[in-house]
């Protein structure tokens, strides 16, 4: 394999090697296999857990196709976000402009579906085209009634992280519109969880138990409803840090809502969620209602873990997650387990993360930035790593390699969050790096290829 | 229920599209590509397109997708995208070194005009592109056709670049048409055992279906190599398989080369399967071998032994075209009724080519081809009369558990089940696969649904 580029050198560091300096948020490079997405697709990412709004996706029909269900947000009610709306875009309609039909589709979606809200999602081909979107919502909305909401996501106008700001001005445009009397002053809202295999209904129910008031969980299992009271909580609890925090942010500003940045994932950020969480109400009660329920939980799972901790102790892992957030969750999970990290990637890491990575992590542990599959194959194996953690993309490489593997992406179909994820993800890690398949597999003539 | 919201009444809809039945061109470009040995597909245009194709391609088949992409950013959208293309070719080979990068188009990059073969020649006057190695590129336009308009075009394209004239051989090029690897391994059997010499191409077997062997190869063993792709110039003549998706290279062949070719329906089921192996016997002037001939045999005689199940059961099927006519006409000839089938892909002559596998024996049947007809569609015909099987892709699933319908996943994508890419659908070998699946699955729901005096242990 080719030397990583000289570009590249900036956006790869190894832990201890000099003082840190390292680049990130830089656009990929032209050419590169690399593994980020789109604006779009951080837009679609934050809204699609809305279970009772429309989504219409506006432009050719493979920009719905691929986003049709293929997250496993879940609904506890609702199913109306699972499926595929699009304008499915033809030659003429590029050329003449796709207005028109923008308006009969939603009109028809309208008076077929009446859904809560509509959100309509542009794509990159409506962008070079045109078209106004925004009015057209404005006219569908008036004229039905409805709040239509246009989502300004044309893909080639940023990355992922764009998109998040995307969906952050189009859910704000929510807030602040339903009647919050009956609020109760000890009350929160849940961002940036997204209920992946009903994770949102776990820390809802150890807030429950706190005794505080959940107003929404706007990208897990979400309701137009309750979005439009958000505005009524006294707290935004931010889990991820990409995601929510423009939206967080903008309440601040507008309605003085303060918030925190919590994970939900491994034991230790997991109190400290709740802890946290209890300080700011400054609550006696609700801390020690905290402690409890963090005491009784951990004596739960401790005994498993620490089980799981005698067969997988020494083992080593890699970790590419889309935020860089997680990585400090998963680095901290795996050393509980005795599993140490031998590389950590991810697609768009802020500056103050990466920095943060540096400091957390084990000396000689490499850090990178937008990693690409090659440089992935190559850390995995100079690293001999037994377990890699990644996404839809990096399973089938970490097969090939004999390398066992744990989605915490957003195609796990297990919760890892929360006390009991902590014991699913050891479970999870333990069935795929204890697998007697690799056992089977001649790891002798282990090379990169022929690439 | 998910699906709830899907009423029988049908809705005249002037634009809307409800779950798509198809997707976009350049994911089938992508697949094309990837059967070329050393082969890095190109996107042209945003990041976005080029995750998502890559990650569907490894939903379905479980494999690494490799593809790089050009990165569009804002810029790239007002003054084209020649500038990214540039770099990107140039990086391509000395990051990655393919000996070919197959370039295709998408909605963005087709809407801003950026024109493909001049930024390729302006490449190889910049030295971007190494001696002995290629660029080829194919023009997919999503808002044109469907995944499988893209796969026939970047077909087409290898053509185009590669193919050269000259003294006529021996050897059949076959144009397998969008089918699983394992199908492309089961053609290439085929033809061996009938010892005729063949130029496959694409062929993604070894590439998307590859040995475990704890390596990970950037470039697997598979793929019609360069050599091959120019030879087919100079074949004695083409088959090709499945309208839709490979007639384009095929003619693209004859006008260029004047290499003859012929026009056949999918190897999917016996008819179609005697089709394939009849001409192949015929253009290649040799015998059918004894062992294909058993295995002709062996499929005729699970076909009767099941017949009396089958009689008169109604099927619903969705998914490519190509796919679609040799399924129907397979399921006729097991007395079954295909009763409503519906394609995304637009292209008239579907309906008649549905027709001749009908063989007017199916006279209820509803087919639907183009804008609108989508997995909706479908769905509401099938509330307003039940039919006892379903056949398509994954997406299948929802109406499936809706209505309670037993599905056998068939086409692409398939996203919820593992090994579909290992084993043919297409010869007599595959058609044996596809009785053993339909029978299984009629059988698990009588079984399912029989009360307790009726549950039978002999069926
Ligand atoms: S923009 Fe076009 S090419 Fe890209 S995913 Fe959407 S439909 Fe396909
Ligand atoms: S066309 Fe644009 S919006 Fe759609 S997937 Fe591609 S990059 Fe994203």
């Amino acid at each position: 394999m080719s030397e990583i580029l000289e570009k590249r050198k900036k956006q790869i560091r190894r832990k201890g090697a000099g003082p840190y300096e390292m680049t990130c948020e830089k656009h990929s490079l032209a050419g590169a296999v690399s593994q980020r997405a789109c604006v779009f697709c951080g837009s679609r990412v934050v809204l699609y857990p809305i279970a009772d709004a429309l989504h219409l996706i506006h432009g050719p029909v493979g920009c719905a196709a691929y986003t049709w269900d293929i997250r496993g947000a879940l609904s506890s009610g609702p199913q109306l976000h699972r499926r595929s709306f699009t304008t499915d875009l033809r030659e003429q309609d590029v050329i003449h402009g796709g207005e028109k039909k923008l308006y009969q589709c939603l009109k028809e979606l309208i008076a077929y579906y009446r859904p809560k809200a509509v959100f309509v999602y542009s794509t990159c081909i409506v962008g070079v085209i045109g078209d106004d979107v925004e009015a057209v919502c404005r006219q569908v909305s008036r004229e039905t009634g409805l709040t239509v909401i246009s989502v300004a996501s044309e893909g080639f106008k940023g990355t992922k992280k764009d998109g998040y700001r995307a969906a952050c001005r189009a859910l704000s445009e929510l807030v602040g519109t339903g009647d919050i009397s009956s609020i109760s002053p000890f009350s929160l809202n849940i961002l940036g969880d997204f209920n992946i295999a009903g994770e949102t209904w776990a820390i809802r129910e150890y807030y429950r138990r706190m005794g505080i008031e959940v107003v929404s969980t706007i990208t897990g299992d979400g309701r137009v409803e309750d979005i439009r009271r958000a505005h009524g909580a006294r707290l935004n609890v931010v889990q991820c840090s990409g995601s929510m925090v423009h939206l967080a942010r903008e309440m601040k500003e507008k309605y003085g809502i303060p918030y925190i940045h919590v994970s939900y994932f491994g034991l230790q950020d997991m109190s400290k969620a709740l802890y946290d969480v209890a300080e700011f109400f400054q609550d006696a009660a609700a801390m020690q209602k905290a402690r409890r329920l963090v005491r009784e939980e951990i004596d739960r799972v401790l005994p498993e873990l620490m089980r799981i901790r005698t067969d997988v102790q020494g083992k080593k892992a890699g970790i590419y997650t889309g935020g860089a957030f997680k990585a400090f969750s998963l680095v901290a999970s795996l050393r509980m387990l005795g599993i140490r990290t031998a590389f950590v990637g991810s697609q768009t890491g802020s500056p103050d993360d990466y920095k943060r990575l540096e400091e957390f992590c084990d000396p000689g542990t490499i850090i990178v930035d937008d990693a690409n599959t090659m440089e992935l194959v190559r850390f995995s194996q100079e690293t001999e790593i037994d377990l890699l953690i990644g996404g839809v993309k990096e399973r089938p490489v970490a097969y090939k390699l004999g390398i066992g593997f744990c989605d915490h992406n957003h195609e796990r179909k297990i919760s890892l969050a929360g006390f009991e994820g902590m014991l699913h993800f050891a479970q999870e890690v333990h069935a795929s790096v204890m697998s007697p398949v690799w056992k089977l597999i001649d790891r002798k003539n282990i090379n990169v290829g022929n690439a | 229920m998910l699906l709830r919201h899907t009423t029988s009444e049908i809705k005249e809809r002037s634009a809307l599209t409800i779950n798509p039945a198809k997707t976009c061109q350049p994911i089938g470009a992508m697949y094309a590509a990837l059967g070329i040995h050393r082969c890095l597909p190109h996107s042209h245009g945003s990041q976005g397109c080029c995750a998502y194709h890559r990650s569907t391609l490894t939903r379905h088949y479980k494999e690494p997708v490799m593809a790089s992409t050009s990165s569009f950013t804002e810029g790239s959208a007002v003054f084209g995208g020649q500038s990214n293309l540039l770099q990107a070719i140039h990086n391509i080979f000395s990051i990655y070194e393919p000996d070919v990068i197959a370039i295709h188009t998408t909605c963005l990059s087709e809407t801003i005009g950026d024109d493909i073969p001049q930024i390729i020649a302006t490449a190889r006057d910049k030295k971007y592109i190494p001696d002995g190695r290629y660029v080829i590129h194919a023009n997919t336009p999503s808002y044109v056709g469907s995944h499988v308009t893209g796969f026939s075009n970047m077909v087409k394209g290898m053509v185009t670049y590669f193919a050269e004239p000259g003294t006529q051989t021996k050897t059949i090029n076959i144009i397998p048409g969008w089918v699983e690897p394992s199908d492309m391994r089961e053609i290439k059997r085929i033809c061996y055992m009938m010892g005729i010499e063949i130029i496959l191409f694409p062929d993604t077997s070894d590439v998307l279906d590859c040995p475990q062997t704890g390596r990970f190869e950037f470039y697997p063993k598979g793929g019609t190599t360069i050599e091959e792709l120019k030879a087919a110039g100079r074949s004695r003549m083409t088959l090709a398989l499945g309208r839709s998706a490979s007639v384009a290279a095929a003619r693209e062949l004859d006008s260029k080369c004047k290499v003859a070719c012929e026009v056949m329906e999918l190897p999917i089921g016996l008819r179609a399967t005697d089709q394939f192996v009849d001409t192949l016997r015929r253009v290649a002037r040799v015998e059918v071998p004894t062992l294909l001939e058993d295995e002709r045999g062996r499929l005729m005689d699970m076909m009767t032994d099941m017949h009396q199940y089958f009689a008169g059961r109604r099927v619903a099927l969705w998914g490519d075209p190509d796919q679609l006519v040799s399924l129907t006409e397979f399921l006729v000839d097991l007395d079954m009724r295909p009763v409503y089938i519906v394609t995304g892909t637009p292209g008239k002559k579907f309906l008649s080519r549905i027709e001749k596998a009908l063989r007017g024996k199916v006279p209820e049947a509803k087919v639907q081809e183009g804008p609108c007809s989508d997995m909706f569609l479908l769905h509401q015909w099938i509330k307003q009369e039940k039919v006892d099987l379903l056949i398509g892709n994954t997406y299948g699933k929802y109406i499936s558990r809706d209505e309670d319908i037993p599905l056998l996943r068939y086409g692409f994508p398939i996203l919820d089940r593992i090994g579909h890419s290992y084993f043919p659908s297409v010869g007599y070998v595959g058609a044996m696969r596809l009785l053993e699946k339909i029978l299984g699955l009629l059988m698990d729901r009588q079984d399912r649904d029989a009360p307790e005096e009726s549950f039978e242990l002999v069926m």
